[in-house]
């Protein structure tokens, strides 16, 4: 049985680590509402970008060879682009992600094809190095849980685009926690390239065909690089919210069970401070009885 | 009829309006977005968007390229960046000249794509110097 001291420091130490969830829930919580923000904001963009590919693709049609970009290359490298979060204190935000692309990684490899990754967030990064060592590309850094510069969805689409340009990889799938509530995150997993071509669904809002300038193939080489960019700008803006997310809830349940544990220590110090009293008045009344 | 006119950056929509005209800076020269326009889709250079209203220019962003997409009763702009031609701050856009050029200089003879890529930005970087210059002359 402890002693009075030792649960007393016990008491203060669950006190203080309850502090501290607390305030990271509170943190992740504002943090949450931001990103979403910044997530709402981004949509037109991604929006607009569709509409003009998909009228794109259906005028270039048949046209011949189409951009790698748009086809994939005519190898069987696939490259997997995890997106995670940098820090843990997040529930089963990172460890989820890494086991839906193990799956994928073998559903993959059992279709014939040769898996390359590319972690993007130290988390991912850690893990993939642990197991899949020989599949690494490189290891890139995430957000740090600020907020999603453009200019890192643009580095990291140029990265990609380069691997693609270069034979190096021929086709791309992204990985990444999908927000959908601040309870729940969803693995999902995004083909880039390639480009799952959306159908034309506006055609007949418009009786006219459009023209493009300077031309179709000129605005197609300009347009999908940009399009990756956004794809992985909108994918890092989900999973940043997801972290946000995870994080709240998984600290939220870490405050509630301090609380408890408060609680029960608390009771268990009473009962001993209780019995040690008892046990000290029955040994003076014994003791003046014995006089 | 007016124009739904809406400038977007991949962070977000920057501005929309509905105006009697649009003339936008085309990869290969300006094109105006007016009602019944054909359908066209086009890139764009660096330069100045100029929204019409009564005859009058009422409104000037500057943008640093992007895409264009334009419909009878819409105009769509997607700009890598954009703001209004006031918030140029100029020697800000000076000194950022300065150093494409100082790149331009350092970049191999034979890497085409890296010179091109450049030249484009020093193209916008001093289609917006003029722009500042041309809408406050004081500097």
């Amino acid at each position: 049985m402890p002693s009075l001291k030792e649960l007393r420091a016990r008491i203060a130490g669950v006190k203080s680590q309850r502090k501290i969830t607390s305030a990271m829930k509170m943190v992740a919580a504002s943090k949450l509402r931001r990103f979403q923000k910044h997530a709402e904001a981004s949509r037109p963009y991604a929006a607009a970008m569709r509409r003009m590919l998909s009228e794109l693709a259906a005028a270039t049609e048949g046209q011949g060879e189409l951009p790698i970009l748009m086809e994939g290359g005519k190898g069987s490298t696939h490259l997997v682009v995890l997106l995670t979060s940098d820090f843990g204190l997040a529930g089963g935000f990172n460890a989820n992600l890494v086991r839906s692309v193990r799956q994928i990684v073998a559903r993959l490899e059992s279709q014939g094809e040769t898996v390359r990754i590319l972690p993007v967030g130290r988390k991912g990064g850690e893990a993939m190095a642990r197991i899949f060592p020989g599949k690494l590309v490189d290891r890139i850094e995430g957000t740090s849980g600020r907020e999603v510069q453009f200019q890192k969805a643009a580095d990291l689409g140029t990265r990609v685009t380069e691997l693609l340009a270069s034979g190096e990889v021929d086709r791309v799938t992204v990985v990444f926690n999908r927000f959908v509530n601040a309870m729940t995150q969803v693995p999902t997993e995004e083909a880039l390239v390639p480009l799952p071509v959306a159908k034309n669904d506006n055609q007949t809002d418009y009786t006219a065909q459009y023209e493009f300038e300077p031309n179709e193939a000129e605005l197609l080489a300009q347009l999908l690089p940009r399009n990756i960019q956004v794809q992985f700008f909108a994918a890092l803006l989900e999973s940043a919210a997801g972290e946000q997310g995870a994080r709240m809830t998984a600290m939220d349940n870490a405050t509630r069970n301090a609380g408890k544990a408060i609680d029960s220590l608390s009771q268990r110090y009473n009962r001993t401070r209780q019995s040690n009293i008892t046990k000290e008045l029955i040994e003076i009344i014994s003791g003046a009885e014995a006089v | 009829m007016p124009v739904q006119v809406e400038i977007i950056s991949p962070e977000k929509l920057l501005f929309r309006k509905e105006v009697e005209m649009a003339v936008i800076p085309g990869e290969e020269g300006d094109i105006a977005a007016m009602p019944d326009h054909a359908p066209i889709m086009l890139l764009l250079r660096g330069g100045v968007v100029s929204l019409y209203e009564g005859g009058v220019v009422t409104e000037r962003f500057f943008v640093s390229g992007g895409f264009a997409d334009i419909t009878a009763d819409r105009c769509t702009i997607l700009a890598d960046e954009a703001l209004p031609i006031e918030d140029i701050v100029l020697s800000e856009a000076e000194a950022r000249l300065e150093t494409l050029e100082m790149q331009l200089t350092n970049v191999a003879a034979d890497d085409i794509i890296d010179q091109d890529r450049i030249s484009r930005k020093i193209q916008s970087t001093r289609a917006a110097i003029e722009a500042a210059e041309a809408s406050h002359p004081i500097h």
